[in-house]
């Protein structure tokens, strides 16, 4: 039964017919739960419910997911202001014109401006636009944020080097249903004669949910 | 009933009769305050059901609701302009010049 | 007398009090990727499980499973129930497949008392 020990971390090579001792994810060992991860998956193969093919196919579409998504669907609105228009009016649609198809999500594209600075949370889970932007950071999970978000919002901003006038409104959302949001952050000064594509790498994933805002190079 | 228009006031309630002892999406925090509709969502599967794994049940109004944070704490400590927007359920929403239940 | 039945539950943090936010992130280890694109499975392509009922498993762990278990524990301690909890698996079925995969992490609990 035992072979020599392989590395489950290349998934092309994994074949979940092949039994013998799953070698540890990332050296750690074997926790009760990860154990558990493995039985219910073998368990739901046997049962034909799933294969491995549509795991590795799931992971590599979230793989695929990422923070410059948004970058891009941002710089677009910044450089184009009928684009801009639609992505605010029906997100959806104009995020599907960038080549996303965001699934079952209802979106909603929060324009930070002169007057409003927008803020997102899910204080009762974890309700992120995955289908945009990837999986959340472990920061936007945590009991700290959840909690402290919706009450004392400046603060929490400040924790991330972000001061907002107090002239100026602190908007939180806090993702309690079935929408799912998208911050659209204001184009700094010092911006103006970049490209579109130029604008992208300065749109990090953090300014997307609003803990901070974009800076010019 | 009739749903609740752009802007009017709404009041969310403290608890919805009979509120179910587990899973509903309205959170602690914002129970009892008074705030105003921001937008209707549109009509989606009620999450109390589904989660219980009961699909396909009537859809339910979601509502954007607009609070004032200093409606919401006492002690808040951030700008009087500051608000917080919450997306919250036709049936956990009342008129606030009714009787509180 | 007046009782507060409006009880808090114990992911329903919005207000607390808490400490200073972390931000240090962690790669994503595959098993945690696996236990994400199994739920995506049961619920967008076979409709076995709704997300929902992830959050209500997840609701229903005991108070500390907040700071006990990790985010995509506590995802697999919820799917895990429900699939229990709706026969699509047996209690019986886990455990034994369970030990099939690590022996050694169980053999020490046989003995005790």
């Amino acid at each position: 039964m035992t072979t020599e020990p392989h590395d489950h971390e290349n998934m092309h090579e994994y074949d979940p017919q092949h039994h013998h001792p799953h070698r540890d994810d990332q050296d750690d060992t074997m926790t009760y739960y990860r154990i558990m991860e493995s039985a219910v998956r073998d368990l739901l193969i046997e049962k034909k419910l799933i294969n491995a093919d549509q795991i590795r196919d799931q992971i590599e579409k979230m793989d695929a997911r990422v923070p410059a998504n948004g970058a891009k669907i941002v710089a677009r609105a910044w450089s184009d202001m009928d684009y801009k228009n639609r992505l605010i009016n029906d997100p959806k649609s104009a995020v599907a014109e960038l080549g996303h198809d965001i699934g079952p999500l209802n979106l909603i594209v929060l324009e930070n401006t002169e007057s409003v600075h927008n803020v997102v949370v899910c204080t009762l889970c974890s309700c992120y636009p995955r289908w945009i932007l990837g999986l959340p950071p472990d920061w936007y999970k945590s009991r700290e944020y959840r909690s402290r978000v919706v009450r004392e919002p400046r603060k929490v901003l400040e924790e991330f080097g972000t001061l907002i006038d107090d002239q100026r409104e602190v908007r939180v959302h806090d993702s309690t249903a079935d929408m799912r949001y998208l911050v659209l952050p204001k184009r700094p000064h010092g911006t103006e004669e970049l490209s579109e594509e130029d604008l992208v790498p300065l749109i990090g994933r953090d300014a997307l949910i609003g803990v901070v805002e974009v800076k010019a190079p | 009933m009739t749903g609740f228009a752009k802007d009017s006031l709404v009041r969310v309630k403290s608890h919805f009769p009979p509120s179910p002892p587990a899973h509903c999406r309205t959170p602690f925090y914002i129970r009892g305050c008074v705030g105003k509709i921001e937008r209707i969502c549109g009509a989606f599967e009620n999450p109390e059901e589904l989660a219980f794994g009961r699909v396909g049940g009537d859809k339910k109004v979601l509502y954007r609701v607009r609070f004032s944070q200093s409606d919401i704490w006492p002690d808040y400590e951030g700008s009087k302009n500051d608000q917080i927007d919450i997306e919250l359920y036709d049936f956990w929403l009342e008129n606030p010049e009714e009787e509180r239940k | 007398m007046n009782r507060d039945f409006t009880a808090r539950g114990n992911h329903d943090m919005g207000g607390l009090e808490a400490g200073t936010i972390d931000k240090d992130e962690h790669d994503y280890a595959l098993w945690e990727k696996r236990v994400d694109a199994m739920m995506m499975l049961l619920s967008n392509e076979l409709s076995i499980l709704t997300v929902d009922q992830l959050r209500k498993g997840i609701e229903a762990l005991p108070p500390d499973a907040y700071d006990n278990m990790t985010y995509y524990e506590r995802w697999m301690a919820s799917i895990t129930n429900t699939l229990l909890e709706t026969g699509v698996i047996t209690t019986e079925e886990l455990g034994s497949k369970m030990r099939e995969i690590k022996p050694d992490f169980f053999s020490g609990m046989d003995s005790l008392k």
